[in-house]
């Protein structure tokens, strides 16, 4: 670059007045004592004024951030100019700048000579000297500074006016590069520390030029978009495609020139999986003419796993609280249909659930809010709180009872009757030990309060009872031994009846023996010839003989009945058969009748198994009876069968003279026959329906009757298929 | 058969009971013997081995179960059907009677014309078994 000076005025060689060496080294331990520029330049400046012939002056320095030469302090010249002034260093053909270029004074001269270039300092018009401050040791086109003197007269600056620039410029020099030092050790320490916070940041973080090359790039950055040589193939592919993926969203967010956010799907180049990104990229300018782009990297992954976690569970969650609805619901429902009331409280004591049972006996009913209700209703709760709280805190220090019961005298609400209730209470404890509800039951015991008291009464007259049966037992016992004395001496009674009877039986025949004998004897003649009279009457002895040996015979059956010593002799008997032997006994008689006797047969009448000869002998019996009762008419004999009741029987019925119903009731009793006066015509011992019926029991069969007084009677036996 | 009528040996205490049985055997034309008692009734069994005896039960010493069961156990008396003419009319008089060895029981009172038949029917028997034995020795 040619330097133009318009004005040049040579300094001349150092003249007089030049200040002593004390002088100079007053100067040079001053500016040693400061560490300002500024303060440097005032001791120089002051130094000048002492000690040369200089009225005022100023020093300019270089600002190499700016670019600029700038006015720093001055002697003698006004604060506002000396702000004002500011040249721009890269101005080379400023009288100024050029000297600052110099490495001499250079004198410019208020007149006498033209400026090419005019221009203004804080010393105004006038003759100055600029004088360059001297480079020192650094290298560069430029000097520290200038001075910008101005004293009486244009003559040349002396010799100590150099030297004190050049040792001014010297000391400024060295402070200039000491302060460089410190601000480029600071800058490092600074900028380790950035890249401290940058890579402590574990989100990658960017900056990148207008071409999308890397400026900065922190340890998270490097991770995912940084692969050397060394690592893996799988590896050097993931970083290019995820530097490949970065680029193109760069490319969108340059063009924003805002703070954009998106989203970036990369890939984890060291575990392969896909990695969701937030990028926040931001303009920033990254020269002076450049911009480039600052990019965050927010690994969202984690967030959006997290995310969907959330919304999955939080649909587990509403499954849940919807199940935990419907079972609560099913709770209720439970709870609703169980008829004894049901109460949960908190451990406070309050009651936080109650079934429709509970509500009646704890709330007032909305329909019946009457003063009464609502004070039943708190002398209830009052009675329910104090025995689950008393229980409570009795449990908590007494150990580990879980459930207690009681009885509680609660009131109905509605009828102020007392309810006694029974009252079981569990603790609803939780997974750590605290009490979190506890439950009560309720049960009603009027009923059993009321089955007690009947219970009482009835225990009451049970043992009333008892004792009245004790006493009956007691009575019945005598009576029972009475009885048993009284059936000893009726059993002997008995025997010796029967005996009292055989042995009669035996003293009467001996003698009737001998009248039928003898009789007979008479009547065959075997005593001579007798008359027709004598015959007569030898007949009615032995007709009333043969009478009394009948009575004698049935008074002997019966006795042998009665005292169980008549043998029944089992065997098959075919009951049409025997009424025909029947029949063919009774045929004389009938023959001197104008009876109609007729015999009727059911279809299959079966054997039966009984005593032959005593059914013949009731049958004849029956049959002789109505022979005996029946003047004139029919006599009909019919033997039947029911198989339901397996019965066989024999009906023998007349048209005789029936038998009247009170009658009925006797006949069948010893000597039980209607008419006496009919005996004596018919004959007959007045035993025969008694021994019948009697055979017919020991036979287990029996007899009926069925008669009307003039119309006839039927006599009918039953008899079972087998004698038991 | 000989030529004299059967003897019949009627035993009983009553004497009106052995009168009328006499009596009406003999006119229907049999031969007749009486005893009063047991012993009597064995000593004239023994001493004339009649052809049927009509033996009384309760008598007097030796009664008629007894002597029944003495000429039953004889060699001399066992063949002579025994008749018990007896008053007691009870299952139990007749099956002792049985048991004795008595071939028949005829309760008292009965015909005399009854107690006739009986007696031929058992000297038939015996009259008819021996005639049977006769021929088939002969």
């Amino acid at each position: 670059m040619g330097r133009v000076v318009q004005v040049k005025t040579k300094t001349e060689t150092p003249r007089s007045l030049e200040a002593g060496p004390e002088a100079r080294l007053e100067l040079i331990e001053s500016l040693l004592g400061e560490h300002e520029t500024r303060a440097c330049a005032v001791v120089a400046l002051h130094w000048l004024v002492r000690n040369s012939r200089i009225e005022r002056g100023f020093c300019a320095v270089v600002d190499s951030e700016n670019g600029r030469l700038t006015g720093l302090v001055g002697i003698g010249v006004s604060a506002a100019a000396l702000d004002a002034f500011s040249l721009d260093l890269d101005d080379s053909t400023h009288p100024l700048i050029v000297a600052l270029a110099s490495s001499e004074p250079v004198a410019f001269h208020s007149s006498g000579h033209a400026l090419v270039r005019p221009f203004e300092t804080p010393l105004g018009a006038g003759s100055f000297h600029a004088v360059p401050l001297a480079r020192g040791n650094g290298s560069g086109e430029l000097g520290p500074g200038l001075l910008l003197l101005a004293g009486p007269g244009d003559g040349p600056v002396g010799g100590d006016v150099c030297w004190a620039a050049e040792i001014l410029g010297n000391r400024l020099t060295a402070l200039w590069y000491h302060r460089i030092q410190i601000d480029g050790r600071r800058h490092k320490r600074e900028r380790s520390w950035l890249l401290g916070v940058i890579n402590a940041v574990t989100d990658p973080i960017l900056l990148t030029d207008a071409d999308g090359r890397i400026l900065i790039a922190n340890a998270g950055a490097e991770q995912l978009l940084t692969a050397d040589e060394a690592k893996s193939e799988g590896r050097r592919r993931a970083v290019a495609l995820n530097n490949m993926l970065f680029s193109s969203s760069l490319f969108t967010a340059a063009e924003a020139n805002e703070t954009t956010r998106k989203e970036l799907l990369l890939v984890d180049p060291t575990e392969g999986q896909d990695l969701l990104f937030e990028v926040l990229s931001t303009p920033v300018k990254v020269r002076s003419n450049e911009i480039g782009v600052a990019s965050i990297l927010r690994n969202v992954t984690d967030l959006r796993r997290a995310s969907e976690e959330i919304e999955e569970n939080y649909r587990k969650l509403r499954a849940a609280e919807l199940e935990a609805r419907a079972e609560r619901d099913r709770l209720d429902l439970i709870l609703s249909s169980v008829l004894d009331p049901i109460l949960v409280t908190d451990p406070g004591g309050n009651i936080v659930l109650m079934n429709p049972p509970a509500e009646r006996m704890f709330t007032v009913a909305p329909g019946n809010r009457t003063s009464d209700a609502e004070r039943r209703v708190r002398a209830n709760d009052a009675v329910f709180t104090s025995f689950v709280s008393a229980n409570l805190y009795a449990g908590q220090s007494g150990g580990q009872s879980r459930h207690w019961k009681g009885e509680l005298s609660l009131l109905d609400p509605q009828t102020g009757a007392a309810v006694p209730m029974e009252a079981i209470s569990g603790k609803v404890v939780a997974k750590h030990g605290e009490d979190t509800a506890i439950v009560t039951i309720l049960h009603d015991l009027t009923e059993a309060v009321e089955k007690v008291q009947l219970y009482e009464q009835i225990k009451r007259h049970s043992e009333e009872l008892r004792e009245k049966v004790r006493e009956a037992t007691a009575e019945l016992a005598e009576q029972n031994e009475l009885l048993r004395r009284q059936a000893f001496q009726l059993e002997q009674a008995s025997a010796m009846k029967s005996q009292f009877l055989a042995n009669v039986s035996h003293e009467l025949r001996t003698p009737l023996n001998a009248i039928i004998g003898y009789s007979h004897l008479m009547l065959e003649g075997v005593s001579g010839e007798i008359n027709s009279s004598q015959r007569e009457k030898l007949n009615r002895v032995d007709s009333n003989a043969r009478h009394l040996l009948a009575i004698i015979n049935d008074l002997l059956d019966i006795t042998r009945i009665e005292s169980g010593k008549m043998p029944i002799q089992v065997e098959r008997v075919v009951l049409p058969e025997l009424i025909d032997e029947v029949m063919t006994e009774v045929e004389p008689l009938i023959a001197g009748t104008s009876l109609d006797v007729t015999r009727k047969l059911a279809p299959r009448v079966p054997e039966i198994r009984t005593d032959r000869q005593k059914v013949k002998q009731i049958v004849l019996n029956l049959l002789s009876n109505a022979l005996k009762f029946t003047p004139q008419g029919t006599i009909a004999i019919a033997i039947d069968y029911d198989p339901a009741a397996e019965e066989v029987s024999v009906a023998v019925t007349d048209s005789g003279i029936g038998i009247s119903e009170e009658n009925q009731r006797t006949i069948f009793e010893a000597f039980g026959q209607t008419d006496g006066s009919y005996v004596k015509r018919h004959g007959g011992t007045g035993l025969g329906l008694s021994i019948c019926r009697r055979l017919a029991t020991i036979l287990d069969g029996r007899i009926t009757l069925r008669s009307r007084l003039g119309e006839g009677s039927t006599f009918q036996l039953f008899l079972p298929r087998r004698v038991r | 058969m000989s030529g004299e009528p059967p003897l019949v040996l009627i035993v009983d205490d009553v004497d009106h009971g052995r009168e009328i049985c006499a009596e009406y055997l003999e006119f229907r034309g049999f031969r007749v013997a009486t005893a009063a008692d047991g012993l009597e009734a064995l000593d004239k069994a023994f001493a004339l081995l009649p052809d049927l005896i009509l033996m009384d039960l309760s008598l007097p010493g030796i009664d008629g179960w007894e002597a029944t069961r003495r000429l039953k156990n004889d060699e001399r008396t066992r063949h002579i059907p025994i008749v018990a003419l007896t008053a007691h009319a009870l299952a139990s008089a007749h099956d002792r009677a049985k048991e004795a060895g008595c071939d028949s029981v005829v309760t008292k009172p009965c015909l005399p014309k009854d107690l006739e038949a009986e007696v031929r029917r058992w000297i038939e028997s015996r009259t008819e078994g021996k005639t049977r034995a006769a021929n088939e020795q002969g």
